[in-house]
C-alpha cells in the first residue's frame, strides 16, 4: 500500500527552483546598484521617481474604475441570467470567455480604428475619453475571471429563494440587488476585483497602444533604458501581485467556511 | 476452519485507533452484515479485507490463505463501492467487461459472460448505454454485476443500497439476496440500515466505536440484544434501569415494583444497578398472568401509526412505549388514564454494562 | 420594477421575455460596442482597400515571407510553451492532488500559482534578464562555480527557446490551477474499483484516467496556446522589436504602419482571431468527441 513519495517531492522541489530562482535572481539583482554591497539603493532611486508615482497611482485608480465599472456590470447579469434567463446561460458564458481566445492586441487595433477622431464616436479625442476606453479595454480583459468568480458564489447561494423572500417584504429590485445579493456574495465580488486589479496593475498592450501614463508602459520604459531598477520593479510588481493573491484566498477562505454548513 | 478468518484486526490512523481488535469468523457461502453508526469503523474493516488498508495488527485469511501481503487483485474479492464508481468513459457492456479484460479473456468469452451478467441483473437491453443514462438503482445493479463478472469467491458491499430511494432499495436488496443464495457467493454487506441488515443476513455483526457490540442471526440480536448498544440501534427497545434483588431467582425492582426475569441474572449481585429491555411490541395493556409482571402507568401520549398504535405510559420515574394493533372493535385508553401493563418474563431483558 | 413584470416574470419563458431582457441588455451593450464590433471592424478592414473597396489583396499579402515567419514562430512558441507548460503543470497538479505529499504543499502551490500565473508582462520579463541575460544571477553561478559560459553555448534568452522559457513561468501555474480541479473530480474509487479487478497503474490511465482527463487536458493546454500567442509585453520588453513574432509585429505596425498598408494590418489581425478562433472550434469539436460518454 505504501506508494512512494520520491517521484512527487522532485516534481514538487524542481518546480519550486523554477519558480523561486528568478524570484532570488531579480532580488538579488535589484540589490546590486551600489558597487561592492548590496544594498536597496535601485528601490530608493525607483520609489523616489515622480513618473514611478504617476504612473503607479493613474493605474491604480484606473483599476478602481475598473473594478466599479466591471462589477455593476457582471453581477446584475449573472444574477438576472441565474434567477430569469437560465436559457442564456451558454451564450453569456461565450460572450465572457471570448477575450481569452481574441488576443487583448487585436481588442485593443479595434478601438483604435473603431473610436478614433473620425468615428461617430471619437473617445480617443481627449484625455478623459481615452481613460475611459481604457477601462472599457480592461473591463472586457476581467470579465472572464470576473464572471466567473461572480456566477460561482451565486450559485452557492439560493438566489432565488433570496429574490422571492424580499420580494415576498415588498423590496424593489435596486433594494433586492444592492441590499440582499451584493452582500452575499461579497467574498466572490472580492475575489473577483482583486484578481482584476492583479490584471490591470502592470498591463502593458492596452495602455501603451491608447498611449495612457499607465504603469505598464512606464515599466517597459524604464526597463529599456536603466540596469538595476527594472528588476526593483519588477520585485514591486511582484509583491502587489502576491497581495492581491493574498487578499483573494484571505476572503476565499472565509467564503468556504461560510457556505460549509 | 472457516471461510474467511479474522483475528485481532486493529487499525489506527496516526493517534486514533478506529478499529479494536476485531475477531469474526464466515463460513463459505454466508451472507453476514456489518451494522452500525457512522464512524464506528464498518468500511475501513471492510477495506482491509479488500486490501486497500493496511492492519496494524491482527491477521485476515481467506480460504485457510494468508492475506496480508496479497494486493487486493490477488486476495480473489470483488468489491461494490457506495457511490457506484462506474467508470463514466465506458458503457456498461465495457464497465462489466473490464476485469475479464485485464484477465485477457478471450473476445468471445467476455461477450458470452457480459451478456449473462447482463441477463442475471435484468438489464439485457441497456449495455450500450454509458452510467450517466441511467438511474440510481441500474447503476448500482452494473456495479453489481461488474464486481461478480471475474467469479471472486469473496463479495464486499460497502452501503451499496444507501444512495437509492426507499423503494429501490427495498427491491433491491431482495435481488442481491436472491443473487447471493444463486451463486453462493460469500458476502460481507455494509450497512447502517437495520431493517436492510436484519432482512438479508445470515449473521450480523453489529459495531460500535471499533468493536463488535454482539455477532449473532438477526433472531437473536433483534430479540436478546446482548449490549445497551445493541439494543437502541437494533429496533426500537424501552430501556429502563432497575436495581437486583436476587440474581439466582431473576428478580429486580423498577420504579419501586417488582418484576422478574425468566432466566437467572448472571454476574450481578443483589443491590446492582442494572439496564433492562423491553420491547414495544412485547407490553400489552390489561391484568397480567402468573408468568408475566404487571406495572401500573399513566398515559402520557396516543399516537397512530397506521396499522399500529403507540402508547406511552408513564410509570413513576421512568416512561414505557407500547405498541398495540389498531383494532377499531377495542377502545383505546385516553391520555391522562390509569392503566396496567403486563409483559411476559422471557421479554424482560438484562443487559451487560453499567446501567 | 413595475408591478405586471413581477406577476409575469415568475413564469420561466413565459410572456415576460421583453422585460427579462431587458435584464442583460447593458452586458449585451457594453460587449457588442468594446468586444465584438471593434473586432468585427477589423474583420471587415481586412478586406478592404484604403478606399473601402472590398479586396482579397490584404489576405494575398499576408503570404509574404517574413509575415509567413512571424506567424510560424508565434505558433510554434505558443505551442511549445503550451504542451510544455500542460505536462509539466499536470505533472505538478498531479503530485499535490496525489502523490500524497504534506497537505500544507497543495493550497501553499495553488497560492503561489495564482501569484505566478499573474506574474507576466514586463516585470516577469525583467525577471528572466535579471536570472539568465548576460550579466543575470545563473548565467554568473554557472560559469563562476561551474566554470560553464551559457551564451558560449548558443543560448541567448531574446530568442525561441529564451522565449518559451519565460513564458512557462506563468503557462505552467495556470496549467497547475485549471487541471487541479479535473484532478480532483478522479474519483478514488475509480481507481480503487479498477484495482481490485486486476488493472495495472498503466491499465488504469490508459483506460479510464487519460479518457476521463482528456477533454480538461485539451482545454487546458488550448487555453495556454491562445494566452501565449496573443501575449506581448513580456516578449516586447524582453527583446523589444528583434524577434519576429506576429504580435510584435502588430504593435509595430499599430505604432508606425511599418507595413505601410492599414488594411494589411488589420488582415494581420484577422489571422490571429483565425487561429485562436480555429483551434477553438478544433477543441470543442474534439471534447464533443471525448465526451460522448457525458452530458
Ligand atoms: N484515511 C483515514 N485517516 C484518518 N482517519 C480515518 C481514515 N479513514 C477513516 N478514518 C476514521 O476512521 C473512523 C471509521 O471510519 P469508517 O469509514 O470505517 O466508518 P464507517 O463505519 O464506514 O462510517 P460510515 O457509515 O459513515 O461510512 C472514522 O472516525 C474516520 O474518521
Ligand atoms: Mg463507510
Amino acid at each position: 500500500m505504501k506508494k512512494s513519495t520520491f517521484g512527487p517531492w522532485l516534481a514538487m522541489i524542481l518546480g519550486a527552483a523554477y519558480f523561486l530562482i528568478p524570484l532570488i535572481g531579480t532580488l538579488e539583482f535589484s540589490m546590486r546598484m551600489k558597487r561592492g554591497e548590496y544594498s536597496f539603493e535601485a528601490y530608493k532611486v525607483v520609489l523616489g521617481d515622480p513618473r514611478f508615482q504617476e504612473s503607479f497611482s493613474y493605474s491604480v485608480v484606473l483599476a478602481l474604475v475598473t473594478i466599479a465599472i466591471g462589477v455593476l456590470l457582471v453581477v446584475p447579469t449573472a444574477y438576472w441570467v441565474q434567477l430569469r434567463l437560465p436559457k442564456l446561460r451558454p451564450v453569456v458564458e461565450f460572450v465572457t470567455l471570448l477575450p481569452l481566445v481574441i488576443p487583448a492586441i487585436v481588442i485593443v487595433f479595434g478601438y483604435l480604428r473603431m473610436y478614433n477622431s473620425q468615428s461617430w464616436l471619437p473617445l480617443t479625442d481627449s484625455r478623459r475619453g481615452t481613460d475611459l476606453l481604457l477601462a472599457f479595454g480592461y473591463v472586457t480583459l476581467a470579465l472572464p475571471y470576473m464572471y466567473r468568480s461572480v456566477d460561482t458564489g451565486l450559485r452557492a447561494i439560493d438566489v432565488r429563494t433570496l429574490t422571492e423572500a424580499a420580494e415576498s417584504l415588498g423590496a424593489g429590485w435596486a433594494t433586492i440587488l444592492f441590499k440582499v445579493i451584493f452582500p452575499n456574495i461579497r467574498s466572490a465580488i472580492l475575489s473577483g476585483a482583486f484578481l482584476t486589479f492583479a490584471i490591470v496593475i502592470g498591463e502593458f498592450t492596452f495602455a501603451a497602444l491608447l498611449d495612457r501614463p499607465a504603469f505598464g508602459p512606464y515599466l517597459q520604459l524604464v526597463g529599456a533604458n536603466r540596469a538595476y531598477e527594472p528588476a526593483a520593479l519588477a520585485i514591486i510588481a511582484f509583491v502587489v501581485t502576491w497581495a492581491c493573491m493574498g487578499l483573494i484566498q484571505v476572503f476565499g477562505a472565509a467564503r468556504g467556511t461560510g457556505s460549509k454548513s | 476452519m472457516s471461510f474467511i478468518d479474522i483475528h485481532g484486526l486493529k487499525k489506527s490512523f496516526g493517534p486514533v485507533t478506529v478499529v479494536h481488535d476485531f475477531h469474526l469468523a464466515v463460513e463459505r457461502g454466508e451472507f453476514v452484515s456489518f451494522l452500525g453508526p457512522s464512524g464506528c469503523g464498518k468500511t475501513t474493516i471492510l477495506r482491509m479485507i479488500a486490501g486497500f488498508e493496511t492492519a496494524t495488527a491482527g491477521s485476515i485469511a481467506i480460504d485457510g490463505k494468508q492475506v496480508a501481503h496479497l494486493p487486493p487483485a490477488k486476495r480473489d474479492v470483488g468489491m461494490v463501492f457506495q457511490a457506484y464508481a462506474l467508470f463514466p468513459n465506458m458503457t456498461v457492456a465495457q464497465n462489466i467487461a473490464f476485469g475479464l479484460r485485464v484477465a485477457k479473456k478471450s473476445a468471445a468469452e467476455i461477450r458470452t459472460r457480459v451478456g449473462e451478467m447482463l441477463d442475471l441483473i435484468k438489464l439485457p437491453d441497456l449495455g450500450d448505454r454509458y452510467p450517466y443514462q441511467l438511474s440510481g438503482g441500474q447503476q448500482q445493479r452494473v456495479a453489481l454485476a461488474r464486481a461478480i463478472a471475474v467469479k471472486p469467491q469473496v463479495l464486499l458491499l460497502d452501503e451499496p443500497l444507501s444512495a437509492l430511494d426507499a423503494k429501490i432499495r427495498v427491491s433491491l436488496r431482495e435481488e442481491i439476496r436472491a443473487l447471493q443464495k444463486d451463486l453462493g457467493i460469500t458476502t460481507i454487506f455494509v450497512t447502517h440500515d437495520q431493517e436492510e441488515a436484519l432482512s438479508m443476513s445470515d449473521r450480523i455483526v453489529v459495531l460500535n466505536e471499533g468493536r463488535a457490540e454482539q455477532v449473532g442471526s438477526p433472531f437473536e440480536v433483534y430479540n436478546f440484544p446482548r449490549t445497551r448498544f445493541v439494543a437502541s440501534f437494533v429496533g426500537t427497545l424501552n430501556l429502563m434501569t432497575a436495581v437486583v434483588v436476587d440474581a439466582a431467582a431473576g428478580r429486580l425492582t423498577l420504579d419501586g415494583r417488582d418484576v422478574a426475569t425468566a432466566k437467572p441474572i448472571v454476574g450481578r449481585r443483589a443491590g446492582d444497578t442494572v439496564t433492562v429491555a423491553l420491547r414495544p411490541e412485547a407490553v400489552n395493556l390489561g391484568d397480567g398472568t402468573a408468568r408475566s409482571d404487571t406495572l401500573p402507568g399513566v398515559v402520557e401520549d396516543v399516537a397512530f401509526l397506521g396499522a399500529v398504535v403507540r402508547i406511552r405510559v408513564r410509570l413513576d420515574a421512568q416512561t414505557v412505549t407500547l405498541d398495540t394493533f389498531n383494532q377499531p372493535s377495542v377502545a383505546l385508553p385516553k391520555q391522562g388514564e390509569a392503566v396496567k401493563l403486563t409483559f411476559a418474563r422471557e421479554d424482560l431483558l438484562v443487559l451487560d454494562g453499567d446501567a | 420594477m413595475s408591478e405586471p413584470s413581477t406577476a409575469t416574470a415568475h413564469r420561466p419563458g413565459g410572456s415576460g421575455l421583453p422585460w427579462a431582457w431587458f435584464g442583460v441588455a447593458p452586458f449585451f451593450l457594453f460587449a457588442v460596442l468594446f468586444l465584438i464590433l471593434p473586432t468585427a471592424f477589423l474583420i471587415v478592414g481586412a478586406f478592404q482597400t484604403a478606399d473601402g473597396e472590398f479586396t482579397l489583396a490584404n489576405i494575398r499579402d499576408l503570404t509574404h515571407p517574413s509575415i509567413v515567419a512571424a506567424y510560424r514562430i508565434s505558433i510554434e512558441i505558443s505551442a511549445a510553451s503550451a504542451i510544455g507548460g500542460a505536462i509539466v503543470g499536470a505533472l505538478l497538479a498531479y503530485a499535490a492532488v496525489g502523490g500524497g505529499l504534506p497537505s500544507w504543499i497543495r493550497p501553499t502551490l495553488m497560492t503561489f500559482s495564482g501569484v505566478a500565473s499573474n506574474f507576466a508582462g514586463v516585470p516577469l520579463a525583467f525577471a528572466f534578464l535579471a536570472t539568465l541575460g548576460r550579466t543575470g544571477l545563473v548565467t554568473w553561478a554557472l560559469s563562476n562555480w561551474l566554470g560553464f559560459n551559457l551564451y558560449a553555448t548558443g543560448f541567448n534568452l531574446l530568442s525561441f527557446l529564451g522565449l518559451t522559457l519565460t513564458y512557462l513561468y506563468f503557462q505552467i501555474p495556470l496549467m497547475v490551477l485549471i487541471l487541479t480541479p479535473a484532478l480532483d473530480g478522479l474519483k478514488k474509487e475509480w481507481r480503487e474499483a479498477s484495482q481490485i479487478l486486476g488493472a495495472s497503474t498503466f491499465q488504469y490511465w490508459r483506460w479510464i484516467g487519460l479518457p476521463v482527463l482528456w477533454p480538461s487536458l485539451l482545454g487546458a493546454t488550448l487555453l495556454l496556446f491562445a494566452n501565449a500567442f496573443g501575449a506581448v509585453a513580456t516578449a516586447y520588453a524582453l527583446t523589444g522589436s528583434s524577434l519576429n513574432i506576429v504580435t510584435i509585429l502588430l504593435y509595430a505596425q499599430i505604432r508606425g504602419d511599418v507595413l505601410h498598408n492599414q488594411n494589411l494590418g488589420y488582415a494581420l489581425a484577422l489571422g490571429m482571431i483565425l487561429i485562436t478562433g480555429v483551434s477553438n472550434v478544433a477543441y470543442i469539436w474534439l471534447r464533443g468527441r471525448a465526451e460522448r460518454w457525458s452530458r
